[in-house]
């Protein structure tokens, strides 16, 4: 009997869809063509890559000239803060960030520091929600960005960002949102949102690694991050990556269309989990907003155990996930998400993230809940921490 | 990421648990740092007789307690001084870089129950 295996880190990457898969294929050596040859062969990809830069446009209610391809969610939100800080230097040095962000957002906005610029990281409270009233102070004369993300990759908190959207265009200011996790999980649309900016990556809906998106509003300032040739309207130089663009193009369209019925399952299948974790296992906390929380986000923090620990336990009986944990970040201290809702150390070192995706089944999530309590049991009886809680009160 | 010896004391973890009328007890670690190593010591005629531990912690230091805690078991308190973290990476067949620390907080563990048994003697 081979050993089951259950995937339910999808908020890390997804498989890439039958689907999109199929539209990719072609690409890398049939219709193997560079976009910008004049030949057949080159108006072939051409055609292709007008085709997918029109369903990302649809998928996120945008203008097809407003869609600029990159080579990763990253890439995204580095070319939206670096851009648009040099681009408008002149009218001044603020940004303004929250201290959830992804790595992506964050680094960028440390080298930015280095450099002259000033950051203010807004706060969030015990859920992960930012304070719209703490972003109106923290504007100034200077501030020429506003960056929030659409929705957090560890603890899947969903953010105001139409009001926060709101807040900056009345005072001018540019509104960027990283929506890498937020896509295909939450309903956007950029006009209604009123954002500037916006980031996705094609591996988190089931598209291609290697691919992201910005979406740039149509009159927005911002320098290049790369320099070269004529591709993406002179706006990102570098030989097209055709069958990626295909993909994301495709991913996009499928995690678009059929985002309801998405937003239905991974919603039963994550309370499903929520609910029979705090059935089957005491003493744990539920990382992140009760409702205001991704469909596909499940994060837990264990008391008196350690997630690294936890994971590889779950590996050994095929279940894979991911943890806050210092221990599987490569630092000494836990995540910053963890830290910045207020958690303790030790909770947070704790913590477990299930995130699920279209390949996951109710048999997955009764799979998981079958396994997981002998396993933080094991582990809790192993830890010192743990007899100082039994039979009275918690006190780590 | 880590070695069939380290993932085979994690998941049998040898001499987990306390004992009750211990001679030693060494505490190191913080929860802070995400590890925390509890050792109880039992001693004989300057010879340590049972050893338990409790940690909390990543695998390789559930894997470093456990076979800390074998490599001492037996021997004479001078002996159990000596051991350092090196010979613990190398019982485990090594352990990756960022994870070395681990082996460090055995070596303080049982150092610091000693200390605690040397303590109680006088």
């Amino acid at each position: 009997m081979t050993k089951r295996r259950v995937y339910v880190d999808n908020s890390a990457t997804t498989p890439v869809h039958p689907q999109v898969l199929e539209e990719m294929l072609p690409f890398f050596n049939e219709n193997f063509g560079n976009p910008s040859s004049v030949h057949s062969f080159g108006r072939q990809a051409k055609k292709a890559m007008d085709k997918a830069r029109e369903r990302v446009a649809v998928a996120l209610g945008a203008k097809t000239e407003e869609i600029f391809f990159t080579g990763s969610g990253t890439e995204a939100d580095n070319w939206a803060v670096k851009g648009v800080a040099l681009a408008n230097k002149d009218k001044g040095n603020h940004i303004i960030t929250t201290k959830i962000e992804h790595h992506a957002l964050l680094h960028t906005c440390e080298y930015l520091e280095k450099h002259g610029f000033e950051v203010t990281y807004l706060d969030v409270d015990e859920y992960g929600l930012i304070s719209l009233k703490q972003l109106e102070e923290a504007i100034k004369d200077s501030t020429i960005l506003i960056s929030i993300m659409f929705a957090n990759n560890e603890i899947g908190t969903i953010q105001p960002i139409g009001e926060a959207a709101r807040i900056a265009k009345e005072k001018e200011i540019y509104f960027h949102t990283d929506s890498v996790q937020a896509m295909g999980n939450v309903k956007i649309d950029v006009k209604e949102l009123g954002v500037d900016l916006l980031s996705i990556s094609g591996h988190k809906i089931m598209g291609p690694k290697g691919i992201g998106v910005l979406y740039i509003r149509k009159g927005v300032r911002l320098d290049n991050l790369i320099h070269g040739g004529a591709q993406e309207r002179r706006r990102r130089p570098g030989t097209e990556n055709v069958a990626a663009v295909v993909g994301m193009g495709k991913a996009a369209q499928l995690a678009t269309e059929n985002l309801e019925q998405h937003i239905r399952d991974m919603t039963s299948l994550r309370d499903k989990l929520i609910n029979g974790i705090y059935e089957r296992i005491p003493h744990v906390k539920l990382n992140g907003h009760p409702t205001e929380r991704l469909a596909n986000n499940v994060n837990f923090s264990f008391e008196f155990i350690e997630g690294e620990a936890l994971l590889l336990s779950l590996d050994m009986v095929g279940i894979a996930a991911s943890s806050g944990s210092a221990c599987t970040s490569g630092s000494l201290d836990p995540s910053h998400v963890l830290m910045a809702i207020g958690l303790s150390h030790e909770i947070a070192h704790g913590s477990l993230r299930l995130s699920l995706g279209e390949i996951n089944t109710d048999e997955d999530v009764e799979y998981i809940l079958e396994q997981l309590p002998p396993i933080v049991e094991r582990l809790r009886s192993l830890s010192p921490l743990f007899k100082q809680c039994e039979g009275g009160k918690v006190s780590v | 990421m880590y070695n069939e010896t380290v993932m085979e004391h994690f998941t049998n973890p040898r001499n987990v648990g306390e004992i009750e009328d211990a001679d030693g007890i060494g505490e190191v670690g913080s929860p802070q740092c995400g590890d925390i190593m509890k050792i109880f010591l039992k001693v004989e005629d300057n010879i340590i007789k049972d050893i338990k531990f409790k940690t909390f912690g990543c695998a390789s230091a559930i894997a470093s307690s456990s076979i800390m805690t074998d490599m001492v078991k037996g021997k004479t308190i001078e002996e159990a001084l000596a051991l350092t973290n090196k010979d613990v990476v190398d019982a485990l067949g090594g352990l990756p870089k960022p994870k070395v620390h681990c082996s460090v907080l055995a070596e303080e563990a049982i150092r610091s129950a000693i200390e605690d048994y040397k303590k109680k003697m006088k």
